[in-house]
């Protein structure tokens, strides 16, 4: 068998161990080979709205732009949690929910226009978000999956018996954009402001802070450090990003409902994060632009979307867990070669 | 509070069930001084330093710490006074590089208290510190090792790690689980200067150890436990000497010498 | 006095539906969230066998609780094997497990007022001037006769105390020979038939309907949290309290707030007990 006597072999390129330290950049290639990435992400992104109506798409897909970049936001916060934090959120929607509504209410109660109403429903819903989970976050395990998990259902429950909120049929008549490319391109550069954003504070000391949470909580502990308020500072960060989308939400469709609750919003995030590869941060995102495109063009078989999504999300998680955006930094980072045992 | 006791514990009793963990167990620290914590497998050393740290609730005791009231606080509020502790399975940070493993608890309130608000004060940022204080400890400051991931790290270094962790809170005491635990004989030896080193900058130490001879080398007075109840105190030639500590430690007199050599 | 009734009825139908969870995650550390999943497909799958094959119910409720046993083990033996002790793809796993099966029979048309199982026996009878009807009796008599199966089975027989032996400490029941990963398969299994046999008990006092299979899954979490997460004993007493604070909430507030009774329940039992009422010390110094 010549198979036995050969294995993989992985080396970083010399390029990146140069480029690693900042001070070391000095030639044209170096600086190409550090920013390109960003440069095609961030361009691709900000062409998005532009490429829809060249390439003859209808204008129904531009809203699509903006959704899947809903989702984005949403996607970023769930990987921040689950992978920098060790946290995982099973309630994404929850987080959409709660901004929607507090920015409905604002815009419709207070007559404030979006421009106030997305930041203080960001703000605020995430404090009430934040308060709402505190319970859940001195423990380890399962309890905070289980506990983001209740939130939503209970939540629409809640409303729908309380009549509330406008009951079943959600706040209607909530101001929007004053014309589309406002509305994509807000969004577009709110998302590559958060992924950078998040990118920065994970590799600054606080970054560090959350990552030993996830890692060893007890060490935290004994370093001197409250693992429930670094917990609760992350979840502030996550649902503040997801209360966001869920205002924005509510602004594109002029509308809050209990349907904000539903389940896509938990799902699509999660099945974004495993497939575009878990920890990368920039994964998720794409994985959302690549996602809730398929999701729009299913809608017409209903719910087998959801199940679409799960037994992609399934099938990932069990063969090919690390997702697309770990392995493609492999490949542009290292290469691989058999060589002789 | 007695004149010079950095720590006193009173009474402490902690019941895991029906097993009695600690029963009515009191000692006090003098400050500077090195105290060892001695006793057979099993004898409630480290259940005792889990309850003075706050990291096992004590069902009654009182634990008084520079003359305040500790008993019942998390165990971040008592790291924050100066009271740290290693653990005896080492817990570093596997994710992160060893260095970035000190960020964290230079990160913490005490040490920003203590160093400004960058975590080094005039002398750097965090990074800086941590190497610093990782080169204090044993790691070579111009090799690899203190940019290695921690999961790489051996034994000897995780051990140094530990107690690395505890100095960047720049404590007033360390309670040691067990750091020779583990270690080479020529491990040992190279640990043993680095703890005298740490008595002499004033910080106190109480020590669990196994290692008899390495701890009767620098701890001044030694304390004996077995099933939870404390049966002695005193300078380490006395506490050997005694009847009920060989009877606790062998079952019989005879072994003594062996356990000197152990 | 019918609230010491209704409660005393509620109380069982949690419990049954609690138990599969708990008995999982007790030994496995699985937290199962395909568990409501497992409970409406023996819904429609009993109600397939005895309208689309014409079995008589007799026969078709052991053949369903046998299928659901190899369903269980199925799901261990294919899917939860590959990610097991990677928490998160653990809950992310099962999570997407339970989300693809009850929105595909969603989507396959199960849904309306038309799928209802037959109750076990017809009529009522009356207990103090309130009418109850058998089946709900049967629920009680069930839930009395799986708990002390299990307690029976856990004690006194030699697979149950190798799943003991696991919930306690895998690696030492590893080094005794308990193959750990067939005890799960085992332990998946059973959950699955007790999800089974709560559905088989439970929904001929309803139509069969997907929603109830998040409700389930809710109940059941709620349960095990608050009666501390892998313990039996506190499971059936936490049924007991949920189920009579459900009963009172519906009697004297609104039947819309049992969710958020659930909710409240588990809220307030992780500030004051985040262990729950049963869970054990080890456990909480692990978790806490």
């Amino acid at each position: 068998m010549s198979t036995i006597e050969r294995r993989k072999e992985r080396l970083d390129r010399g390029i990146k161990v140069r480029t690693e330290g900042i001070y070391a950049v000095s030639s044209w290639q170096e600086v190409t080979y550090l920013v390109l990435p960003r440069l095609i992400l961030i361009v691709g992104l900000l062409l998005l709205p532009l490429l829809i109506p060249i390439l003859g798409f209808s204008p129904y897909w531009k809203r699509v732009v903006s959704m899947a970049a809903i989702y984005g936001l949403l996607a970023l916060g769930f990987d921040f949690l689950a992978h920098f934090v060790g946290l995982v959120s099973l309630g994404g929607a929850f987080f959409i929910g709660v901004g929607g509504y507090t920015a409905a209410l604002l815009n419709k109660s207070l007559g404030l226009s979006p421009v106030f109403t997305i930041p203080m429903a960001t703000v605020g819903g995430a404090i009430i978000c934040t308060l709402l989970l505190l319970p859940a976050l001195p423990l380890r395990g399962v309890y905070f999956a289980i506990v983001t998990l209740m939130y939503p259902l209970a939540i629409m429950r809640i409303i729908e018996a309380l009549n509330i909120f406008g009951g079943t049929d959600g706040i209607l008549g909530v101001a929007g954009f004053p014309n589309t490319w406002i509305e994509q391109y807000l969004i577009i550069l709110i998302v590559i402001f958060a992924l950078f954003g998040l990118r920065r504070l994970v590799n600054e000391d606080i970054g560090l802070v959350f990552r030993g949470v996830k890692d060893n909580d007890q060490s935290v502990r004994a370093s001197g450090l409250s693992i429930t308020l670094y917990k609760a500072i992350a979840v502030f960060i996550a649902s503040g990003l997801g209360c966001l989308g869920g205002a924005y939400l509510a602004h594109i469709y002029m509308w809050a409902g209990i349907s904000q609750f539903a389940l896509d919003f938990s799902v699509i995030p999660i099945a974004a994060t495993v497939i575009g590869g878990g920890g990368t941060l920039v994964g998720p995102l794409l994985g959302c632009f690549f996602l809730v495109p398929i999701s729009e063009w299913l809608r017409t078989f209903g719910t087998l979307r959801i199940v679409f999504y799960s037994v992609i999300l399934m099938a990932f998680i069990m063969f090919r867990s690390e997702g697309v955006m770990v392995y493609a930094q492999r490949k542009y980072h290292q290469f691989q070669r058999w060589v002789k045992v | 509070m007695s004149e010079g006791n950095i720590l006193e514990v009173t009474n402490v009793c902690k019941a895991f069930g029906g097993v009695q963990a600690l029963l009515n167990v009191s000692f006090n620290v003098q400050e500077g001084e090195v105290f060892g914590i001695i006793g057979p497998n099993g004898s409630g050393k480290t259940t005792l330093i889990n309850c003075i740290t706050g990291f096992i609730k004590m069902n009654s005791g009182k634990v008084l710490y520079k003359g305040k009231d500790i008993s019942y606080k998390a165990p971040n509020q008592i790291a924050n006074l100066g009271l740290t502790r290693t653990f005896q399975i080492m817990r570093p940070y596997y994710s992160l590089p060893a260095y970035k493993n000190l960020i964290i608890p230079l990160f913490s309130p005490r040490a920003r208290r203590k160093g400004g608000w960058r975590g080094g004060g005039k002398l750097g940022d965090r990074g800086t510190v941590s190497i610093d204080i990782l080169e204090e400890i044993g790691f070579e400051r111009d090799s690899f090792v203190p940019y290695k991931l921690a999961s790489s790290l051996p034994t000897g270094y995780l051990k140094r790690l530990e107690l690395a962790r505890c100095l960047a809170l720049r404590p007033d005491l360390i309670l040691c689980d067990e750091v020779f635990s583990g270690l080479s004989m020529s491990e040992i030896a190279s640990m043993v200067p680095l703890i005298e080193k740490l008595q002499m900058d004033g910080i106190t130490l109480v020590m669990i150890e196994h290692r008899l001879r390495e701890l009767f080398r620098v701890a001044s007075r030694v304390m004996v436990l077995n099933f939870g109840e404390k049966l002695t105190e005193g300078i380490p030639e006395e506490v050997m000497a005694d009847e009920k500590v060989k009877e606790a430690y062998l079952g019989s007199e005879k072994l003594l010498d062996y356990t000197f050599e152990a | 006095m019918d609230i010491l009734i209704y409660g005393i009825i509620n109380s069982f139908s949690l419990a049954l539906m609690a138990i599969g969870f708990t008995l999982v995650y007790g030994i496995s550390r699985l937290p199962n969230f395909a568990h409501g999943a497992l409970y409406v497909i023996t819904g429609f799958l009993v109600w397939s066998l005895i309208n689309l094959l014409k079995l008589h119910y007799a026969i078709s409720i052991p053949l369903a609780l046998i299928i659901m046993g190899l369903v269980g083990a199925a799901i261990y033996r294919f899917v939860l094997i590959r990610v097991r002790g990677m928490a998160t793809s653990e809950i992310i796993a099962t999570y997407a497990l339970g989300l693809a099966i009850l929105e595909f029979l969603r989507w396959g048309g199960f849904k309306g007022m038309t799928y209802t199982l037959p109750v076990f026996i017809e009529g009522k009878i009356d207990i103090s001037g309130i009418p109850i009807d058998f089946q709900r009796i049967i629920v009680v008599g069930i839930g009395i006769v799986v708990v002390a199966f299990m307690w029976l089975f856990t004690h006194f027989n030699k697979i149950g105390l190798a799943l003991r032996g696991m919930a306690q400490d895998e690696h030492a029941a590893m080094m005794l020979g308990i193959d750990s990963d067939w005890m799960a398969v085992i332990a998946m299994a059973m959950g699955s038939i007790l999800a089974g046999i709560s559905a088989i008990a439970l929904l001929p006092l309803g139509n069969i309907v997907v929603e109830a299979g998040y409700n389930v899954l809710i109940l059941s979490i709620a349960v095990c949290i608050v009666g501390g997460l892998g313990s039996w004993v506190g499971a059936i007493l936490a049924a007991f309290m949920i189920g009579f604070l459900q009963i009172i909430t519906v009697a004297y507030i609104q039947s819309h707030f049992q969710m958020v009774v659930a909710l409240l329940a588990i809220i307030i039992t992780l500030i004051l007990r985040p262990s729950g009422l049963f869970g054990r010390q080890k456990e909480l110094e692990e978790r806490v």
